[in-house]
């Protein structure tokens, strides 16, 4: 039995794993967005007289090796690991999904041949998918989403099309033909809305999956160039001071550990929540 | 007949599906004509090729598996087998309504019901979401689904089955089509709402001027609801006659056997089953499809009969030998 979204909201709502969840994905995002206010100094300013200060009451996290003030890298670093995150999952949802339904739809060749790609693609470990992209393409924000995309995209094929290739013999499908709708109004009127939720319960995980990426592709240097903070860029900084300053690497460290369990138990919690084995 | 006064005319019509590496024809050149208001009932066991005739009106067949070997289907004057795709989307659902046996399934269960019966009219005539709403209100107050303003915004797990056949109803009827093919309508419903369901059917009929294709293989529902009646075996049409004619004198043996095979209130007999299977459509006889069963059976039969006029009756015809007039 289907449920109405009123009852997976309300079941939602008593999960305290994806409450949690989304007060800690919330509150990094609001950081995000509020650091041109919030944060203490501009986070590239260097102040030689700060150099690997340890966390006092200026510098609440400390200062890198160049005197800049860790605490105000981490807020500005959140909005391009973030930004980044977010826009990639997107475009690969976006992407994944789309392919995904037409070629669960249609079947056929166009099928077989999305089917191949799709596992060539997901041969490739994500890390290294996006390091080959970054590394063709040049390191550059946009490049880094289309490069992250690219890599969660397939996984999108393959559930979309799945999914399609069930709701496609659904008898509701045959009724929408005989009221004369076309292909494509069936597959995003009708059978998009249908797998929607595995859809947004896996973009969620994905997310997290991102922003891992692109944190990691910054520390081995293949993200936007520096100055500009990025959390994984902010990691390698500290990463050369480690025993000088184990700060430097441990706090943006935590803001990844933070946004990363932040999002897994929004997913976590929205899959439980979706489920209908899960329905009491 | 003019053709002002038909509403579906099927001539000739011949479908094919694919089995192993050729072509098996699971109808054979049927051909009849339905008038505004008329019913027509097309009954025969699973597998007679009478859903294959209403998917092939409908132009649903599933590519590539099946495929209309020949014939004209016309429906206000176009002819939809040699119509182009987009002709024939543009028809379904405007001219040509379907409703399905299954009621259960055959709503999108992630969609309100409002929307979904609305859906048809911002397809076909163009109406924004808001016309769309008020008019599927109407609509689903002419099916006489109660509190119908309030449940625009209910989803389809939320009804019964025969609610949602109701719905379904509403969906096909939204624009008014003039012809209504009706595929089992009943069959997955209980008695009660059985009965409920086809008055509905005769009600609109008579308000819209719906010609209805009535597809079942109960031959009480034909009793009380046809006009005239098809009976199919293996793709053949085996009689047709008006519907009290057909019950008075069924002619053709299979009809014999089939109404023998229906349990009556007025007989203390038992069933009498029709002995032997239906052949596959591999192996169907050349001949008189019903050969292999039947009891009347000459040598004769190794041919196809065409249809003839039995019993004095020009509107009564059948398919067989032995029974046709001499």
């Amino acid at each position: 039995m289907t449920q109405t979204p009123n009852t997976a909201a309300r079941r939602a709502m008593r999960t305290p794993g994806l409450l949690l969840g989304v007060v800690l994905t919330v509150a990094m995002i609001a950081a995000a967005l509020a650091a041109p206010w919030i944060a203490p100094f501009d986070p590239n300013e260097q102040d030689v007289l700060a150099i690997l200060a340890a966390p006092d009451a200026t510098h609440l996290l400390g200062a890198d090796a160049f005197g800049r003030d860790v605490l105000s890298r981490i807020l500005w670093g959140a909005r391009i690991s973030l930004y980044v995150g977010f826009l990639s999952t997107l475009a690969g949802v976006v992407a994944g999904t789309t392919v995904g339904v037409v070629a669960g739809y249609y079947g056929g060749l166009v099928d077989r041949i999305v089917v191949a790609a799709t596992d060539v693609l997901l041969s490739f470990p994500q890390l290294i998918m996006g390091l080959l992209l970054v590394a063709v393409l040049g390191a550059s924000i946009g490049n880094l989403v289309l490069a992250i995309a690219v890599t969660a995209a397939p996984a999108f094929i393959r559930m979309a099309r799945g999914s399609t290739l069930a709701m496609r013999e659904r008898d509701f499908v045959d009724a929408c033909r005989s009221l004369g709708y076309s292909d494509l109004r069936i597959m995003f009127f009708h059978i998009l809305p249908n797998i929607l939720d595995e859809l947004v319960v896996m973009a969620s995980l994905w997310l997290a999956s991102a922003i891992r990426t692109e944190s990691t592709l910054a520390f081995i240097g293949l993200s936007v160039p520096p100055p500009t903070a990025t959390w994984g860029g902010i990691v390698r900084d500290g990463f050369d001071n480690l025993l000088d300053g184990p700060w430097l690497a441990l706090f943006p460290s935590l803001a990844i550990l933070v946004v990363m369990i932040g999002l897994n138990l929004i997913g976590d919690g929205l899959r439980d929540a979706t489920d209908p084995k899960g329905a009491q | 007949m003019t053709d002002a006064d038909i509403a579906l005319r099927v001539e000739g019509l011949n479908t094919q599906i694919h089995v192993g590496s050729d072509w098996h024809d699971v109808v054979r050149d049927v051909s009849f004509s339905i008038r505004p208001r008329e019913t027509l009932a097309l009954v025969g066991e699973s597998g007679c090729g009478k859903s294959m005739t209403a998917l092939s009106v409908m132009g649903l067949l599933p590519p590539k598996v099946a495929r209309i070997g020949a014939g004209r289907i016309v429906v206000d004057g176009i002819d939809l087998v040699a119509a182009d795709e987009a002709t024939r989307e543009n028809m379904r659902g405007d001219r040509l309504g379907m409703i399905f046996q299954e009621p259960m399934t055959s709503l999108n269960p992630v969609l309100p019901i409002g929307f979904q019966v609305g859906e048809a009219l911002m397809r076909h005539r163009g109406l924004s979401r808001r016309q769309a709403r008020q008019k599927a209100r109407e609509l689903l107050e002419l099916v006489r689904v109660p509190a119908a303003a309030e449940r625009l915004d209910a989803y389809p797990h939320q009804f019964s089955g025969g609610m949602r056949q109701r719905v379904m109803i509403a969906l096909a009827l939204a624009c008014s089509p003039k012809v209504l093919i009706a595929d089992e309508p009943t069959t997955a419903l209980d008695v009660t709402i059985q009965a409920q369901v086809l008055a509905l059917i005769a009600d609109l009929q008579e308000k819209e001027g719906l010609a209805v294709l009535l597809i079942t293989h109960n031959l009480g529902v034909v009793a009380s609801v046809a006009d005239r009646v098809i009976v199919m075996y293996g793709g053949d049409v085996v009689e047709s006659a008006p519907v009290g004619a057909f019950f008075a004198r069924p002619t053709h043996p299979y009809s014999e056997a089939l109404l023998a095979a229906m349990p009556r209130v007025d007989s203390d007999g038992g069933l009498e089953p029709i002995p032997g299977q239906v052949p596959t459509l591999t192996a169907m006889p050349k001949g008189c499809r019903f050969a292999t069963r039947c009891a009347l059976r000459t040598d004769a039969c190794a041919e196809l009969p065409p249809l003839a006029p039995v019993g004095g009756d020009p509107e009564h015809v059948a398919r067989c030998w032995v029974r046709r007039d001499s």
